[in-house]
């Protein structure tokens, strides 16, 4: 997403400071965050973790122990137990996997449904921009969660089901701030060019405006993806989501909310896992957008 | 204005048709009928009972049945709950999830704006941060782990409050809590951002020049403009709260609709569920309208648009 350099009348001493390019200024900018930089290394561990339990976690996930039952935490189980004994912190590591596995392909479908639709919008312009944009309105009044829980319902608990659905809710914001950009990028000179050298509007698109917007893509999509998140946990909560054996964080802390009253730790840790990825995302998110996008950040 | 109002009403109706006509094809191509339950049916019983419901008929005759049937407001009956229909099974859980619903978004409301304003008054100082903060956890954490969190704390360990049930006055603080501290948070910041904004336009520095008192720059001045982003957040917010309520109503075991909106899920009481669907989709329209006029009563300057 280079700007066009404006020339700067140079005066002087301040010479090394003009030195750098937009990225490393943002660069620059994100690492002063101290909030986003705590929150990108939580997120790297924690994703480390995750993906890697099958060779770290201390037990298996569905190594059943009734003998054992549930016990509080110790230096056998660190975290606990759940009722039929198995491993707590393992399941939440498992759990890690499937949550952030969702989160980051549902936030995938996401973009690319929002970029396309963005693009395709900003660029005809026009009626077909107004029906496009109109339609994103409405959809965006509509209780669309509602609608995934139908689909979860109809067409069973699939889990590849459940990222195509969750994609398709969140690609909405997305595919306006795409516009936005399009609308601005089509006014510049090498689109006129690309225009005036008789390149065909698919290959403008794909070629010359769709990389041109990935920055803000970039930034925007590290936003959805705590929503993603939260939204497969919603559904798993309620039990329209993952199914068992597998369970993610949104499952482990609807078996925890069932039986809190005994045993808190269920509840606790599991919550506990994933408020803070979800805190850590957001910061990442909240920080990149501050850093790369000077006008969009508050006061 | 009335012009604006007739030409979004009209527009709701190819949205609602739209809405209809997907629930409707979504539930047909469904496998696995609502009478496939776990004891064996006879399948002279099962022809009976889809003769009964109209499941016999060809498909688009059953279409165009239940558009019929909608534009007279019959949802039909509920395929779970012999004996009701789907209107008088929403109509009885409805007012639960309404009177949730408001007082979530009164909390959120008058929480929210104050703690914005007053957020906004002393920028990056201590009363500043500290309901930021809160606000930045409010938005975090979802539901469904403030709720069981809450309900622990104060209803098992400290015993307040009932831990679930909707018996009595205080059975609605939790829940009310529980759905609205997201929207709280939500509120706040946008309250605290929309003033600031306002703090820094010309007219209120030629307010202060001219020797406006602090509090009169406040209300008379400030808050109209302010807090637009509020009232536009408001629509939103509805459509969140219906489903925040689904949670919320499951957790606290109330009898609201969103309760009733998963049980038919599970059951596959294909009536009730499209009948839910519809009912919050028309709600939702309804209010982002109300929203909508609102705002541009609000504000003058979209009335040009």
């Amino acid at each position: 997403m280079a700007a066009p350099a404006q020339p700067v009348a140079i005066t002087g001493a301040e010479e090394l400071e003009a030195g750098h390019s937009l990225w490393q200024d943002a660069w620059l900018r994100l690492r002063k965050n101290k909030l986003a930089v705590g929150g990108g290394v939580f997120i790297l561990v924690l994703a480390l973790a995750s993906f890697l339990s099958p060779l770290i976690a201390p037990h298996s996930y569905d190594t059943q122990n009734l003998a054992l039952g549930a016990t509080s935490p110790s230096g056998q189980h660190w975290l606990g137990t759940d009722d039929l004994g198995r491993d707590l912190l393992s399941r939440i590591l498992y759990g890690g996997r499937i949550s952030l596995s969702v989160g980051l392909a549902a936030t995938l479908v996401a973009v690319v449904i929002g970029v396309l639709y963005g693009t395709i919008s900003g660029y005809f312009g026009g009626r077909v921009d107004v029906l496009m944009m109109r339609i994103v309105d409405i959809l965006f009044s509509l209780p669309f969660i509602i609608f995934v829980i139908l689909l979860m319902v109809i067409y069973g608990r699939n889990i590849y089901l459940l990222f195509l659905a969750i994609g398709a809710v969140e690609w909405l914001d997305m595919s306006r701030i795409v516009r936005g950009q399009v609308l601005s990028l089509k006014k510049q000179e090498f689109i006129e060019a690309a225009q005036a050298l008789g390149l065909r509007r698919r290959r403008i698109i794909l070629r010359h405006m769709i990389p041109n917007v990935l920055g803000i893509v970039i930034i925007y999509g590290t936003l959805i993806v705590p929503r993603v998140m939260l939204t497969e946990a919603f559904l798993s909560f309620l039990g329209f989501g993952v199914q068992p054996p597998m369970s993610s964080w949104g499952t482990l802390i609807s078996e925890g909310a069932r039986s809190m009253e005994e045993f808190p730790w269920l509840l606790i840790f599991p919550g506990l896992a994933f408020s803070s990825t979800l805190f850590s995302l957001n910061f990442v998110g909240d920080g990149l957008r501050d850093a790369l996008d000077v006008r969009a950040s508050k006061d | 204005m009335l012009r604006f109002i007739a030409k979004r009403l009209l527009e709701t109706i190819p949205v609602l048709l739209i809405v209809a006509t997907l629930t409707f094809f979504m539930m047909k191509l469904a496998p696995g009928g609502p009478f496939d339950t776990d004891k064996a049916t006879t399948p002279e019983i099962k022809a009976q009972l889809e003769a009964q419901y109209g499941l016999n008929q060809p498909v688009h005759e059953q279409y165009f049945n239940y558009l019929g049937q909608l534009v007279r407001g019959d949802l039909g009956p509920s395929f779970k709950y012999a004996g009701w229909s789907v209107g008088e099974l929403l109509w009885s859980a409805f007012p639960v999830s309404l009177e949730l619903g408001c007082y979530a978004l009164a909390i959120a409301l008058t929480v929210g704006t104050l703690a914005g304003i007053v957020a906004s008054l002393r920028k990056n100082t201590v009363t500043d941060y500290v309901p930021m903060m809160f606000a930045t956890l409010g938005i975090c954490l979802p539901t469904f782990v403030t709720g069981p969190l809450l309900i622990m704390v104060f209803g098992i360990m400290l015993g307040w409050f009932n831990p679930s049930g909707w018996d009595f006055a205080s059975d609605r603080v939790l829940p009310a809590i529980t759905l609205g501290l997201y929207y709280t948070a939500y509120v706040a910041r946008l309250s605290r951002a929309g003033m600031l904004e306002v703090f820094n336009q010309d007219y209120i520095r030629t307010a202060r020049a001219k020797g406006v008192s602090k509090w009169r720059i406040i209300w008379r001045h400030s808050l109209r403009g302010g807090l637009l982003s509020v009232v536009t957040f408001i629509g939103p917010a509805i459509a969140g709260l219906v489903t925040g309520s689904l949670v919320v109503e499951t957790i606290f075991h109330i009898p609201g609709l969103g309760r009733f909106f998963v049980m038919a899920g599970f059951n596959r009481d294909y009536t009730m569920v499209m009948g839910t669907v519809l009912f919050y989709a028309t709600l939702i329209i309804l209010m982002n309208l109300l929203v909508d006029i609102v705002q541009v009563w609000l504000n003058p300057k979209l009335r040009f648009e």
